[in-house]
């Protein structure tokens, strides 16, 4: 064998490695999901979803747990979304480039990467208990939002970077005000990314167990929560819950629970995406 | 900023004396003064990028500012709508007037300082918004909201632009969908929009083809009636074209300010001589 010949399988040998690296996650994802469906699939009634959870399995119904999730996606939206929109638009617009914005950036950064288990022991000590707000939906909004604030804040942060400064410009030369500036231009034009970076941060927040569970969220909670003060639990933890069980007929509750959460979480991102692809067909510069 | 703050009524006067003692003025002198720099000196940081420039510009009139690139017109140019105070280095002395009033003065308030001198910039830029809100921009941010005048406003601004025939039937159209001629007749409609008595433009038709540059430049002829424009070019035919005046820069310097005729035919320093006659710039 001559030398173009092995640089010749070289290049066909790498080719199929690639094809296989770049299936295995589509085909693993693909083989869980027919399984959690063929597992959960005929559990899904309109019983399970309208149930409180029950020491039966085939009594135990999901209701508290997605309502509480719905309450958790809410709730974190209105605390996460101003304040990290607030955040982008002072570090892009306002804030002078000096060391201590520097440090300021660098450190929200890094906070996108810190393990969710770390801020849900800072929700404990913080908001369970010196804010006095014990297990309750509101300290798991405020729990939430620290950890998903980084990622809007960044996301956002870009969304501004690329609105162009002629635009900017042609505003200041207007006679607006920098909050009329932001306002009228930079914002609408990059509410499409604002939008995406957003809707990711929250899918996320609906998924995240460790947090929560360290908060003290509930597996077993008896009620529909009615106030943001009200004890809560939610999908992922009603999961887990169930998965941990020796009845069988749990280990199916739990692939119908998964089924609901995926549902969600595609759903979440395909409004993303969908953003996205509008946000980049009809803005051009 | 500025080195003569809260001058008395008393040194006013002595100011306007020595106006007719600054050089650099010969045009029609039936018209008054608009705009005057008075030992303006502008530094990004260390760097001395407008050096002690000193020059009168009338009213209705159009000033050409040229000069080879980096020579500070577009610096100097911005200084009259105070478009430098984004740049975090910027600081400046001397005095910057419009209508003899200090507008680096504490008390000017730039957004209304921009509603008397609009701009129009190199690169064509409209709004992602539809033609009708691109030109109401000024309007609204000023809470104007009355329809009627925002109609009114609309139409005057773009017949004034000479962009109303063009566009008339489709008003709610993206501005972006317009080709870059009409585009840049957009912007100068936008700013026409809120009656400003000034308008300044950067290079206005550097981005445009023949034709369009053409356009502009017709439409700066019927504008001057009406109000006094600056206009930075790189281009010598058409600062011949446009232009009453014509102010010479190089590298930070007023180096001549005379009649446009005077300066193209019979340059008095040697500087302009070999930057008009293309051999150097």
């Amino acid at each position: 064998m001559n030398n173009a010949d092995k640089n010749q399988l070289k290049d066909g040998l790498f080719k199929y490695f690639g094809i296989f690296a770049s299936l295995i996650g589509l085909i693993l994802l693909s083989i869980f999901i027919a399984s959690i469906i063929s597992d959960g699939l005929r559990r899904i009634d309109w019983q399970f979803l309208t149930s409180l959870p029950s020491r039966k399995s085939e009594k135990a119904g999901i209701l508290t747990a997605w309502t509480g999730s719905l309450w958790i996606f809410a709730l974190t939206a209105l605390i996460s979304i101003p304040l990290s929109i607030a955040a982008a638009i002072y570090l892009e617009e306002y804030s002078k480039k000096n060391r201590f914005s520097k440090l300021l950036e660098i450190n929200i950064t890094n906070l996108a990467g810190v393990p969710s288990v770390i801020y849900g022991i800072l929700g404990l000590e913080i908001f369970v208990r010196t804010w006095k707000l014990g297990g309750s939906l509101l300290a798991g909004a405020f729990t939430l939002s620290l950890l998903i604030m980084p990622i809007i804040i960044v996301a956002t942060r870009e969304a501004i970077t690329a609105v162009p400064s002629s635009i900017k410009e042609a505003s200041f030369g207007m006679g607006a005000t920098k909050w009329q500036t932001i306002w009228y231009q930079i914002l609408p034009s990059s509410a499409g990314g604002i939008a995406t970076g957003v809707i990711l941060a929250l899918s996320r927040a609906v998924g995240e167990a460790a947090p929560v569970i360290v908060i003290g969220a509930l597996a077993y909670v008896p009620f529909v929560a009615q106030s943001p003060m009200d004890e809560f639990t939610v999908l992922p933890i009603q999961i887990f819950n169930w998965v941990s069980r020796p009845d069988p007929g749990f280990i199916t509750n739990a692939a119908a629970g998964i089924i609901i959460l995926l549902a969600i979480t595609f759903l979440l991102n395909g409004i993303a995406v969908y953003l996205r692809y509008r946000w980049q067909r009809h803005v051009k510069w | 900023m500025g080195t003569s703050k809260g001058k008395s009524t008393n040194s006013e006067n002595i100011e306007k004396q020595k106006e007719s003692t600054i050089s650099f003025d010969f045009t029609d002198r039936t018209k008054g003064i608009k705009l005057e720099s008075k030992n303006a000196n502008v530094f990004y940081g260390d760097n001395h990028v407008i050096k002690d420039v000193n020059l009168q510009i009338r009213e209705k009139t159009v000033t050409a500012f040229i000069g080879p690139s980096g020579c500070g017109k577009s610096t100097f140019l911005r200084m009259f709508n105070r478009m430098n105070d984004y740049i975090e280095s910027f600081h400046m002395d001397g005095e910057i007037l419009i209508d003899e009033k200090d507008i680096y003065d504490g008390e000017v308030r730039v957004e209304d300082l921009r509603k008397n001198v609009g701009m129009v910039f190199q690169k064509p830029n409209p709004f992602p918004k539809s033609i009708y809100e691109n030109v109401i921009y000024g309007l609204k941010i000023q809470g104007i909201k009355d329809k009627k005048i925002l109609d009114q406003t609309v139409e005057e601004s773009l017949i004034s632009a000479a962009l109303w025939d063009e566009v008339k039937d489709q008003l709610n159209k993206s501005a972006l969908a317009l080709s870059g001629g009409q585009q840049q007749r957009l912007c100068i409609a936008r700013a026409l929009a809120v009656k400003p008595t000034v308008i300044l433009m950067d290079e206005p038709a550097s981005a445009l083809d023949p034709i369009a540059t053409s356009k502009i430049e017709e439409l700066i002829h019927v504008l001057k009636k009406e109000y006094t424009i600056v206009i930075v070019t790189h281009n010598m035919q058409q600062a011949g074209r446009v232009s009453d005046k014509t102010a010479f820069f190089h590298i930070g310097e007023l180096i001549e300010f005379e009649n446009t005729k005077d300066v193209f035919i019979n340059p008095r320093h040697e500087l302009t001589e070999r930057y008009i006659t293309g051999r150097f710039g």
